[in-house]
């Protein structure tokens, strides 16, 4: 009955901080309330005995790609939010591209089997880590494999992209 | 849970984090004690007997003085910085296994405030989150050293926190588990014949100085406390700040510190195991008091590694001068990143092969290539420098 009433207060957080990430309007704020909801994540993580991913996502995502992210909006000192004109036509564009992404959201809802829990069969270990290496390294290794050469195909360009050219200005 | 075991994890967990504090406390006089002795003065002997009164003497202080938020500053996170930067560093020692296991009325209850199978990577996010305190602090001061301070202390620890996690993967494979008791536990095993000394730091020479190296720059600490640099920078992120938010900051450093030293400790250096420990346990009665004495003599073991590592914090502190940022960076990105890497590749080859020291091959080459260096004359001259 607890783990009920922390579920909900958890999505509540969730939402509402996911929802002030695009409402306010300073930039240092916004990237604070994803913080926010990464923990959030994070707790859901815990909740559904998933303590690596858990561990992982905070690691990651709130502790590498958000300080970096941090990083980016307090160098360029975005204090104030500077309102772009938004035409009808881009807002209109914003619109539909949303509710289609909504659309295709619902739909893959929709079409989700959902087994109904077997308390006798589940396997309590099922998020931890071991379980989980196994089904990366032994069931899905190709793919595990190929996402490692994309990610490093990516690191690859993104070195390119930043190495300083001859004569250029460092600055 | 059982009302007994909850009663005694609440006490295990208050008396942790009233250590923690303790200790945080009285490293502050520590390193005033250390820098003195190191410099060959005095340091503080006024408020009571050697000074020992000097923290509270502090505390007083840092209470009483004006509370000052500068004009243009934005005031919540102003004030939310200090409290981020203290909240990270008080959680990290939630996981850290102080001691084995204390037997009451029958049942084992560890002394850790709780063992979860993800204690390291617990550690390691809380200790990346850290960041953000100091971050967010420096941001809010609206002042440009202060900002300068916060993107030293970011860049900073996301470099260093790359090299740290990869000379921990070293030890998660010799050990086969992320949680900090196993890995304790593990190190209890005879190591040429002596019981208790199977210490982690035989087999990961070269993880042990990179994780050492990291854990100087992901506390902020000479030398690498290049974001409160106050020859650059005035005082880096805390430039704006007074009283006890300045107090935090400065405290939560200290905090880290001890964790810090209690994870070097329990990951190299056997954390509350000690040489002889099966010789002890053979002396003391058995049953619960013996198993209890043996725990306690355990914990008084691993409280005496950790004040060695935070003595040697200081000495490193008041005996080698500060990086520049550039060498910060290239130690960082170019030296540590590639060793650590080269030590997971060897550490896996020497599983492979069941040779677990291989890492000291790793040493040995490195010793070697330095005398070499060394040994050869120089090629050419320095350039004459021009006196004018």
């Amino acid at each position: 009955m607890n783990v009920n009433y922390i579920w909900y207060f958890l999505t509540f957080l969730t939402l509402v901080s996911a929802i002030m990430v695009v409402v306010v309007r300073n930039p240092i704020h916004s990237v604070l309330y994803l913080i926010l909801t990464f923990f959030c994540i994070s707790a859901h993580y815990v909740l559904l005995n998933a303590q690596f991913l858990a561990a992982v996502n905070v690691i990651v995502y709130a502790g590498a790609i958000m300080v970096l992210f941090l990083f980016v909006i307090m160098f360029l000192n975005l204090r104030e939010y500077t309102a772009e004109s938004k035409t009808n036509l881009v807002k209109l564009g914003a619109a539909v591209l949303g509710g289609v992404l909504l659309v295709i959201i619902v739909a893959a809802l929709r079409s989700m089997q959902i087994e109904p829990l077997n308390k006798a069969t589940y396997n309590s270990q099922v998020g931890m880590v071991e379980s989980l290496g196994k089904v990366l390294f032994r069931d899905y290794l190709l793919p595990f494999e190929l996402i490692t050469v994309l990610f490093f195909v990516a690191m690859v360009g993104a070195v390119m992209l930043g190495k300083r050219e001859t004569g250029e200005r460092n600055f | 849970m059982d009302s007994t075991v909850f009663i005694v994890r609440s006490i295990i967990i208050f008396v942790i984090f009233g250590i923690t504090l303790l200790i945080a406390t009285y490293s502050t006089y520590a390193e005033r004690k250390v820098a003195a002795f190191l410099q060959d003065r005095l340091g503080p002997n006024r408020a009571g007997p050697f000074g020992i009164w000097q923290p509270l003497a502090d505390a007083v202080k840092m209470f009483t003085k004006e509370e000052f938020i500068p004009a243009q500053a934005n005031k919540w996170l102003f004030i939310a910085g200090p409290c981020f930067a203290m909240l990270t560093a008080l959680m990290a020692s939630a996981v850290i296994p102080f001691g084995d296991t204390v037997q009451y009325e029958g049942q084992f209850i560890a002394v850790q405030g709780i063992d979860i199978n993800i204690g390291i990577l617990w550690i390691f996010g809380i200790v990346s989150l850290g960041v953000y305190g100091v971050m967010i602090g420096g941001w809010a001061s609206n002042n440009k050293f202060s900002l300068l301070g916060a993107i030293r202390a970011a860049s900073q620890n996301i470099s260093y926190e790359l090299a740290m996690g990869l000379s921990i993967i070293a030890i998660l494979m010799m050990s086969g588990s992320l949680s900090l008791r196993d890995m304790v536990n593990q190190q209890a095993t005879p190591f040429l014949g002596v019981s208790g000394l199977n210490w982690n730091i035989f087999y990961q020479p070269v993880g042990f100085i990179i994780f050492l190296t990291c854990a100087f720059a992901e506390c902020n600490r000479t030398p690498f406390d290049l974001p409160e640099c106050e020859t650059e920078l005035v005082g880096g992120y805390h430039t704006e700040y007074s009283s006890m938010k300045l107090g935090f900051y400065l405290f939560a450093e200290y905090i880290n510190m001890f964790v810090s030293s209690a994870v070097i400790s329990a990951l190299y250096f056997g954390g509350f195991n000690f040489p002889g420990q099966a010789w002890v346990a053979s002396l003391l009665p058995a049953g619960a008091l013996g198993h209890n004495l043996l725990t306690s003599i355990g914990v008084v073991v691993f409280f005496g590694k950790i004040f060695f590592f935070i003595f040697f914090y200081m000495w490193v502190r008041w005996t080698l001068p500060r990086f520049r940022y550039d060498q910060l960076m290239n130690l960082g990105w170019k030296t540590l990143i590639p060793l650590a890497i080269l030590n997971i590749v060897v550490t896996g080859a020497g599983l492979l092969f069941d040779f677990k020291p291989a890492t000291w091959l790793i040493v040995i080459f490195v010793v070697v290539l330095a005398v070499i260096s060394a040994a050869q004359p120089r090629k050419t001259m320095r350039p004459q420098q021009s006196t004018v």
